[in-house]
């Protein structure tokens, strides 16, 4: 999906530890399909959360209710935190977890 | 009472248009959520505050971190409803707080009758207190709905 940022190649000469690729591993934020919030609304709060198009908006909100889930955005654990927040805020069952 | 609108878009604002048993309804409704949001842990507001993380630890410490500030983000969007209840026009960001108190209140009503996608109103008993409360659920939905599309942005 185009809203998954790839992980940045670094380019490195020495093998890195895991530990240090772990860190580099990006976020991504997934919002889980529920019984309750209206298909309308979860399209609007991701066009007002995410600057998101009514096109791709609605089709993210698709993919939420048929497939049960969907990534909406992606980032370091502290954009991600905050997007998971906002997302908390308007009341949708948002997750994050790493790539 | 489904015979009109209750919100409609009027330039950058939104009419409201509420009859007195509807405002009765959401005071009442205003009531009970602040009630609950008192103790956030209680399990009726699970849905208004979902885990971030699957790891416990990083739950912790992510609820540590935003749980007063999400708090206190939906009580202001409560106060924000009771002070306009009466209005007959609603600023834009009055609207976006309306949105979000309906949200909250249908969230804790669905999560107390454990709602699925297939509620059938039809099969709702009105002498039930799970009939009633579920009549106002799709009453709330109803609203929400409409105050959607109002603010959809043109």
């Amino acid at each position: 999906m185009s809203t998954i940022v790839a992980p940045a190649e670094v380019e490195v000469e020495q093998p890195v530890s895991d530990e240090d690729f772990e860190y580099e591993r990006p976020w991504v934020v997934i919002v889980w399909n529920d019984p309750i919030n209206l298909m309308s609304y979860v399209t609007l709060v991701f066009q007002k959360l995410f600057g998101f198009s009514l096109a791709k908006a609605t089709k993210l909100m698709l993919q939420v209710h048929n497939e049960g889930k969907a990534v909406v955005s992606s980032g370091n654990r502290e954009k991600s935190e905050l997007d998971v927040a906002r997302l908390h805020a308007h009341g949708l069952w948002a997750t994050m977890q790493q790539d | 009472m489904f015979s009109r609108l209750q919100f409609q878009r009027k330039g950058d604002k939104i009419r409201l248009r509420l009859d007195v048993h509807e405002r009765i309804l959401l005071s009442d409704l205003l009531d009970e959520l602040e009630r609950l949001l008192d103790d956030p842990n209680d399990p009726e507001l699970r849905r208004l505050f979902p885990p971030a993380y699957s790891e416990p630890t990083d739950d912790e410490q992510y609820r540590s971190l935003v749980r007063d500030q999400l708090v206190s983000g939906r009580a202001k969007a409560l106060e924000t409803v009771r002070t306009t209840l009466g209005n007959e026009e609603l600023e834009p960001d009055e609207a976006d707080q309306w949105l979000r108190a309906l949200n909250d209140m249908r969230l804790v009503l669905g999560t107390r009758w454990d709602v699925t996608e297939q509620l059938d109103y039809g099969e709702l008993d009105p002498n039930e207190p799970r009939g009633r409360e579920l009549a106002v659920y799709g009453y709330l939905s109803w609203l929400q709905e409409q105050l959607v599309e109002a603010l959809q942005p043109s």
